[in-house]
């Protein structure tokens, strides 16, 4: 039997529950890896999504123009590539929407085409006369 | 500025803006020229407060007669002015037997110098009656109760506004540079603009040997002394008395003494430095102070402190009369040129009596002082929200709604009193100058709630933009700019040509 | 003086005064709701980042999505409410003063009070920071409300001393503007906030977090300059000779929050070790029919349980003008809660004896970390009249403790009990390597 040599690759802290499990991604290289230290399928689930696609909500603001405030606060509505969130973040920071706003609201639609959208996070009147 | 003053005074401590009060009776010019962003920025603002009695120096210094004299005053002052001031009186605090004999030392050269009231009290059932929190080690007590406190920058503002008020001009954000003299006629150049006047008063605090050196006189020097405080939330502990330790020949020793505002604060040490703009407070000197105070009051409450400060003392060297540490109040050989400096404790107790030798001065280089017909030695009392009672505000309210818009919900402050602060004469300009002037972020919240609403309002106000409000001028902004600036700049520095 | 009468009066609009407000006026009760800010909603409305609602709506919401829902509803039920108002004065005999700039001094004549005014941050000047004064110091929340409400960066580059989760939420939404955040300085040697908050506020960005340190000097005369970040030892003294310099423009302080209890005492209420009144097990004060919920009782960490404890008050004060306002009730004596080992607090102060058939909540917060403990009550002859045990416990997250001691079969004699977390005795503890 041949002894492969084993590196980690990665180290994964898992947030799923409060006990943090520490996993560990081994394989020679990125394409064949293995999982271990998890203690759940949850924490598998999480560990191999993390690896491959990391994925975050992103919530920031947008600014507002005639609103009752200067900034609304927006979100993604699903979770967006990691490596995404710096030009979403440009995207988002270029851009001035109107109110009245009310939450829920697509403010920016299919962001760089990844099929997301930068929703509102709550209602924004319009700044009265 | 093509006018000659008569009298241009540098320094808008509580010295330059009491001797500017006292002369803006007379017919004559006057001018203040202070180089901070605003008035009291110096060592006005971050002193004990102390009106004392008596002094404990030797009757060979001025600061002692000064003192008594300036202590009296400060009735009438109080009268005319309305600046926060009582008279709570004070111990000097004997913590073992054989220091009740410098005790009834200091009570009989106080008794002949004119202090009334002074009496010394080994009752400590009387004296813990009279001062609860006071160590139960205590001996005896020297008791002057014509000592008060007084908040020594709110008193500046009032000398300042009824300055103004009777035809004083303030210029702040003006540092003297250069003196030149010619045909009698001072020119003082500062780094944007020039002013001319007959006399000078030099009231220029930690560096006002700097100033005098412009002059050529060169007899004496300004050592900074650092003293640092710790202040307490009124509700964790409230003194009636201010609490003296037996003083050093350095310095008065670290106080336990209540604010006019109802808090409480320990200090100052006493530590020389010499880095004139050190006002820094340190792990050490925050120590000692703990320390110091707890000999007074034991159970100084350290977990219930809401600021430390620290304050510069002008602590003089006069070569002349080879003395350190009295007052250096001189009308030079430099004629018209007089030199105010060294004022150290008890400069704020003296300002008055300091005030009246200038005034003396004056006479003497035959400046001529006829009073005016419509001067007004009345400040109004600045209105505030806690003294009204339901009824009057609910009036002044409807009256002027910005009464009823709170800004500083730990001190209660009104917006109204923000707006007068900004629009009285020699107003404020900054955010601290609103702090000082009517007290928001004074609190224990020290301004988590309100500094958002007094930028706002200052913005308002003086027609600038947020990111330009200034804690205390130049280089304090708050805001570097708006929220997504940052990210645009980034983007505009990524895109090629 | 213009007067308003209601039912019950609330202080405050954020999680706490709005879930307790529902509450009331689905009894058909009258409610008017007082809240100092130009709109409704408090401080979860600067909470922009989401982890907010798992459990009041199984999703995962932001601060703002959150505290909509309950704005919404007060719409809809059309409770009344004051903006822009602040409370001056609560007096011994309830009556409540505010001001607003429209109404002048008001009123308002209430049969219940509840409490709901949240907290404040703790400064430099509470922890006595060492150093210039310059402009460029900021809490935590200070900044969010600049960054998020008001539209204004207040630094550049920026040293956070507290790795709590606002500490952690910050730093990241601060890179997310562009900013620069040096490091999060902690002062214990653990991160003080949720593992989550540290991969994906701290990790994500390469942040570092310098545990076992904390800030004893500013540089800077005019503006911030820099931070002296020292090492600490086990009794949280400076280990001389352990200084480091961080360059800075921005210091931002988390280092805890304090229940803004001003108008509790103004009131004649007494307040407890934790800085929030003494309550009952049904979140009364010491003065009848003024009731305590959220931030301003005790600091939680999920909104939710905010919202659930409202409720709870809530629905105590309709009960309390149901059945004994205006009335003269005896007691039937009260039992008194104590912290015992490794707690720091509990909530209520008492219980009332004559409830003890009812469910009792305990909220309380432990002194260290543990794992595989115990928590026990016990009373004053030292019997153990309940215990539970739990995988974990760590100061940063409240524990919460619904009882009912009479389906327990328990009969509580005793005037006092006590609370304590301890190792479980029955397992041994094993070197953990995450932690």
């Amino acid at each position: 039997m041949e002894e492969t040599s084993k590196n980690v690759v990665k180290l994964i802290r898992c947030i799923v529950c409060p006990t943090g499990c520490s996993i560990k991604v081994i394989g020679k290289d990125e394409n064949n890896v293995e999982f271990e230290g998890y203690h759940c399928k949850r924490g598998l689930e999480y560990a191999e999504q993390e690896f491959r696609e990391p994925k975050r909500i992103l919530t920031t603001t947008m600014k507002v123009d005639n609103g009752t405030l200067p900034l609304i606060p927006v979100r993604t509505d699903k979770p967006l590539l990691k490596e995404k969130l710096k030009d979403v973040l440009k995207i988002i920071a270029q851009k001035q929407t109107k109110a009245p706003i009310k939450m829920g609201d697509v403010l920016i639609e299919d962001i760089l085409e990844m099929g997301i959208n930068i929703i509102a996070s709550r209602n924004l009147e319009k700044k009265s006369a | 500025m093509t006018t000659i003053f008569d009298v241009l005074i540098i320094g808008g401590g509580v010295t330059g803006c009491c001797i500017a009060r006292t002369l803006s009776k007379y017919k004559i010019n006057i001018a203040v020229l202070e180089k901070d962003a605003d008035i009291a920025s110096g060592t006005t603002k971050a002193n004990s407060g102390v009106v004392h009695a008596g002094y404990a120096s030797s009757r060979e210094y001025i600061r002692r007669n000064l003192c008594i004299r300036g202590n009296k005053l400060y009735s009438q002052a109080y009268e005319e002015l309305n600046f926060p001031f009582i008279r709570n009186g004070s111990f000097v605090v004997a913590l073992e037997d054989k220091q009740i004999k410098y005790l009834e030392e200091e009570r009989k050269r106080g008794i002949e110098d004119g202090v009334s009231g002074l009496e010394l009290i080994l009752d400590k059932e009387k004296i813990k009656y009279m001062e609860p929190n006071l160590t139960e080690d205590v001996v005896g007590v020297l008791h002057a109760p014509t000592a008060g406190i007084v908040s020594p920058y709110e008193l500046t503002f009032a000398l300042a506004e009824n300055a103004a008020m009777n035809g004083v001009s303030f210029f702040r954000n003006e540092k003297v540079k250069r003196i030149n003299r010619h045909n009698y006629v001072f020119k003082v150049r500062t780094s944007s603009n020039e002013y001319k006047a007959h006399n000078i008063i030099n009231a220029a605090g930690l560096y006002a040997a700097k100033i005098s050196k412009m002059v050529g006189l060169d007899y004496f020097d300004i050592m900074p002394r650092k003293g640092e405080y710790i202040l307490f939330d009124r509700n964790a502990l409230h003194l009636n008395k201010i609490l003296f330790p037996i003083p050093t020949k350095v310095s008065k020793g670290i106080l336990v003494c209540p604010t006019i505002h109802g808090n409480t604060f320990v200090g100052p040490n006493a530590q020389n430095i010499t880095d004139k703009k050190d006002i820094s407070t340190t792990e050490a000197g925050l120590k000692e102070i703990l320390d110091g105070g707890r000999l007074l009051v034991p159970n100084l409450p350290a977990r219930a402190s809401i600021r430390n400060f620290a304050g510069l003392r002008a602590v003089p060297y006069n070569s002349l009369e080879d003395k350190i540490g009295d007052f250096i109040i001189d009308n030079t050989d430099v004629y018209g040129f007089i030199n105010v400096a060294g004022i150290l404790s008890p400069g704020l107790t003296s300002c008055f009596a300091i005030a009246e030798r200038v005034e003396e001065f004056l006479k003497l280089l035959g400046l001529e002082l006829k009073v005016k017909e419509n001067y007004n030695p009345i400040r109004p009392k600045p209105e505030r929200f806690k003294d009204f009672s339901k009824e009057e505000l609910d009036k002044k309210i409807k009256e002027d709604p910005t009464w009823g818009r709170i800004i500083c919900r730990c001190e209660t402050i009104p917006e109204k009193e923000i707006l007068d602060a900004i629009h009285a004469p020699v107003g404020a300009r900054t955010v601290d100058g609103v702090k000082f002037r009517c007290r928001p972020g004074m609190g224990r919240c020290q301004g988590g709630f309100c500094r958002p609403r007094v930028i706002e309002i200052l913005s308002r106000e003086l027609y600038i933009p947020p990111e330009e409000v200034t804690k205390r001028g130049e280089y304090t902004n708050f805001l570097v700019g708006a929220t997504k600036d940052r990210l645009i700049e980034n983007i505009e520095r990524e895109e090629p040509e | 003086m213009k007067v308003y009468q209601a039912d019950v009066v609330i202080i405050g609009s954020g999680a706490a005064g709005l879930a307790s407000a529902i509450e009331v006026k689905k009894a058909d009760l009258s409610v008017l709701i007082i809240e100092r800010d130009i709109e409704l909603g408090g401080i979860t409305l600067q909470c922009i980042h989401n982890g907010f609602g798992l459990k009041e709506f199984q999703e995962e919401l932001t601060g703002p999505e959150y505290i909509q829902r309950f704005i919404n509803q007060v719409m809809e039920l059309k409770i009344p409410y004051l903006l822009d108002t602040m409370v001056i004065e609560i007096t011994k005999d309830k009556a409540v003063y505010a001001v607003n700039n429209e109404e002048g001094l008001i009123e308002i004549q209430a049969k219940a009070i509840i409490l709901a005014m949240g907290c404040r941050e703790r400064t430099r000047g509470a922890i006595n920071i060492p150093g210039f004064r310059p402009s460029g110091v900021y809490t935590a929340g200070q900044a969010q409300r600049f960054v998020n409400i008001e539209g204004y960066l207040p630094g550049n580059s920026y040293v956070i001393l507290g790795s709590g989760d606002i500490g952690m939420i910050m730093a990241r939404r601060l890179t997310w503007e562009g900013c620069e955040v040096k490091a999060v300085v902690e002062i214990l040697p653990y991160v003080s906030g949720l593992l989550r908050n540290q991969v994906q506020c701290l990790e994500d960005y390469d942040i570092p977090l310098i545990t076992s340190y904390t800030v004893t000097k500013i540089h800077g005369k005019d503006r911030v300059q820099g931070v002296t970040i020292s090492k600490v030892d086990r009794n949280f003294d400076r280990i001389i000779g352990s200084e480091k310099f961080i360059e800075c423009d921005t210091l931002l302080l988390s280092v805890g929050l304090i229940p803004e209890n001003e108008l509790t005492l103004n009131a004649g209420a007494e307040l407890s070790k934790n800085g929030g009144p003494i309550v009952d097990n049904n979140l009364e004060t010491i003065i009848e029919g003024v009731f305590a919920c959220g931030n301003v009782l005790q600091v939680h960490d999920l909104v939710d349980l905010v919202s659930a404890e409202a409720q709870r008050a809530g629905k105590n004060a309709i009960e309390y003008i149901n059945t004994r306002y205006g009335k003269e009730i005896d007691s039937q004596g009260k039992i008194s809660c104590f912290a015992g080992d490794n707690v720091n607090y509990v909530k209520p102060d008492f219980i009332n004896k004559g409830d003890l058939s009812k469910d009792i909540i305990f909220t309380f917060r432990v002194n260290s970390p543990d794992r595989r403990v115990q928590i026990q009550i016990k009373d004053e002859e030292n019997n153990v009249i309940y215990k539970r045990k739990k995988v974990y416990v760590i100061p940063s997250e409240m524990v919460e403790l619904k009882i009912n001691f009479s389906k327990l079969e328990r009969e509580i004699e005793s005037e006092s009990i006590i609370i304590e977390v301890i190792p479980r005795p029955e397992v041994l503890i094993e070197e953990d390597e995450v932690l």
